[in-house]
């Protein structure tokens, strides 16, 4: 038998290498598909607590499909912000769109 | 070793594999194909946590929507003299080590802590979860405000995308 340790040691791994993609990574898609890595992860941890402290409410699982709604939310407008900066600019790279810098 | 632990290891490791390459691929297509291999191996984390109903909607949603979106994105953003350079910023090793940081800490933590050293408690025999998951959802006495609040985000996500990427 697993124990939730695994799981949850798993789901760590999981963030940490999204972590590293969000704050190294230039391109824009890049960040955004290393926020899904992060979110399943976070989607890991509830399911797992889910099934190991009380598989009897479903609590977990109802915060699980908020999750899967918030990020495809998340990631459309990401997404048409993304296709709207490249016809502006034609560039997607995180550390050249400084415009609102100061 | 049982049949469980040996699905629970694979899919571990050809995961975190996957997710390595997700970020360090420096041709985007590649990184999105990557996230579709890491997302279904979430998948079947799902299954093996007897989540059947997440792990469906994870395949649904996340390969067939998400993922899908991201490489149509990928497609249509891309810059025909664009060169794939380095696609990492100055700040990568710092990026890296609070990473590992972080991995190192929370795996520490959650080793050593005594209440995640437990085993799975048996599922009832019947417990419907699939149909107390539904009842849940549209009860008043349950989780209808967060769903009807996730269904108004959903539907102001799906205006202001088309807002925002509507050519002028």
């Amino acid at each position: 038998m697993i124990p939730l340790s695994w799981y949850l040691i798993f789901a760590a791994a999981l963030f940490s290498i999204g972590l590293y993609g969000v704050l190294a990574r230039k391109n824009i898609i890049a960040i955004l598909m290393s926020i899904e890595l992060m979110l399943t992860a976070i989607n890991i941890n509830f399911i797992a607590f889910w099934r190991y402290s009380l598989p009897g409410q479903m609590a977990g699982q109802v915060f699980a499909v908020i999750v899967f709604a918030v990020s495809a939310s998340e990631v459309a407008v990401g997404l048409a912000l993304v296709i709207s900066l490249f016809r502006r600019v034609k560039l997607i790279a995180a550390d050249e769109i400084n415009l609102l810098k100061w | 070793m049982s049949l469980g632990l040996f699905i629970f290891f694979l899919m571990v490791v050809v995961t975190v594999v996957a997710a390595v390459a997700v970020v360090t691929s420096q041709n985007l297509v590649n990184a999105a194909m990557w996230l579709m291999v890491a997302l279904f191996g979430a998948a079947i984390a799902f299954v093996l946590l007897q989540a059947t109903y997440i792990a469906v909607i994870q395949v649904l949603v996340y390969i067939g929507a998400i993922a899908v979106l991201i490489v149509y994105t990928i497609m249509l953003t891309r810059n025909p003299d664009e060169k794939y350079g380095p696609g990492v910023n100055k700040q990568w090793p710092i990026a890296a080590a609070l990473s590992l940081v972080l991995f190192l800490g929370l795996a520490y933590f959650y080793y050593t802590l005594p209440q995640t050293d437990v085993l799975a408690p048996a599922l009832s025999g019947d417990l419907n979860a699939i149909s107390q998951l539904g009842a849940l959802l549209v009860s008043p006495n349950a989780y209808v405000l967060p769903f009807e609040l996730a269904s108004i985000l959903l539907l102001a996500a799906l205006i202001g995308s088309i807002v925002v990427a509507w050519r002028k």
